[in-house]
């Protein structure tokens, strides 16, 4: 009986306020920095190019505001094993996302058309020589 | 408790020795929500490629709409709001699972529900208002991997929606037995990992795309 017994007992009654407090504090650190995030794509006093840094930047510290407040990541030890996961996840995230965006750019380069040239790549530019003559 | 050990032996599945040894000492809790959570890694992973899709595609519009000409940035900020709120009451609700508090529950539940609706309400407005503006999947890269993304999201947060509905009549019929907490429990772990995809989602699709 004892499982049965442990899986409906109430669990944490005790900690209802400081509960109800981390999700208001999430609830707050979230609003800000997603105003944050608005107010940077869309100010003009900011330094053109570093925005998109800046969005990323604001947005993983949302999603660990998130993970932290929401989902109660913490790193104590009945965590281990949603860390390591969780771990797990963000490194294969991360090579999907930076590994696409690398491999394409780099096939986007070696695609790009020489300046001044309509058609064709640039590995064809002796075929396309004759026709601009 | 013969029964409710075979029950639990047999869900279990290949961990049912190791609770047997160690005497229950991994909670059925436990593992369900260890389970939950490498489904939401595996469903994260899946919108990690829909991202890198999208991050790849966003500038090949073919001579079409771009992300600037196309989004409002009022209505996702109303979105994103939504959708926040409705992960902080969501977060609510379940503090009045915990409390075994029917009030708090259904209350939490209506109102988790109403922003989710309202949020997937603006989402299909602002697809409709694309696709009749001639903005459709099929007219460029950009847009296609544009709607599978946020699409995707769209379908989540729908399935979201009855999940959430189904749980509300499980709780009117079976009152907080040990199955329904862990099945809310589990429903508050996706939405609230709704909310982070959101958030990648506005920053990476709407805000990016609109920067200078």
């Amino acid at each position: 009986m004892s499982a049965i017994h442990a899986e409906t007992a109430p669990v944490l009654v005790q900690d209802g306020p400081s509960h109800w407090l981390v999700y208001t504090t999430g609830l707050v650190l979230a609003l800000v920095l997603t105003g944050t995030s608005f107010w940077v794509a869309n100010s003009s006093i900011l330094w053109a190019p570093g925005i998109a840094i800046g969005l990323a930047v604001l947005a993983i510290a949302q999603m660990g505001i998130h993970l932290v407040f929401f989902l109660h990541m913490t790193s104590s030890p009945d965590n281990t094993n949603h860390a390591l996961a969780l771990a797990f996840g963000v490194l294969v995230v991360f090579m999907v996302v930076a590994g696409s965006l690398w491999i394409m750019r780099d096939l986007n380069e070696g695609m790009k058309m020489p300046a001044g040239q309509s058609m064709g790549s640039s590995m064809e530019m002796p075929m396309n020589m004759p026709m601009q003559h | 408790m013969n029964q409710a050990t075979a029950i639990e032996l047999r869900s279990l599945g290949h961990e049912a020795p190791v609770a047997e040894a160690a005497g229950h000492a991994v909670s059925k809790e436990i593992v369900v929500g260890y389970g939950f959570w490498i489904f939401l890694l595996s469903d994260i992973v899946m919108f990690a490629a829909l991202f890198a899709a999208y991050a790849v595609l966003a500038h090949s519009t073919a001579g079409g709409f771009s992300g600037r000409d196309l989004f409002s940035q009022k209505s996702v900020a109303i979105e994103t709001a939504c959708l926040l709120f409705s992960s902080y009451t969501c977060g609510l609700m379940s503090l009045g699972v915990e409390a075994r508090r029917q009030g708090a529950f259904y209350f939490g539940a209506l109102v988790t529900f109403v922003l989710g609706a309202a949020f997937l309400g603006l989402e299909l407005r602002e697809f409709s208002d694309m696709i009749a503006r001639g903005a459709t999947p099929q007219s460029s890269a950009f847009l296609s991997s544009f709607f599978a993304l946020v699409g995707c999201h769209g379908v989540h947060v729908a399935v979201g929606l009855v999940w959430l509905a189904v749980m509300v009549v499980q709780v009117a019929v079976k009152d907080f037995r040990a199955s329904v907490v862990r099945r809310l429990q589990c429903f508050s772990l996706f939405w609230h990992a709704l909310d982070i995809i959101w958030v990648a989602l506005f920053s990476v699709v709407y805000l990016m795309g609109v920067a200078p």
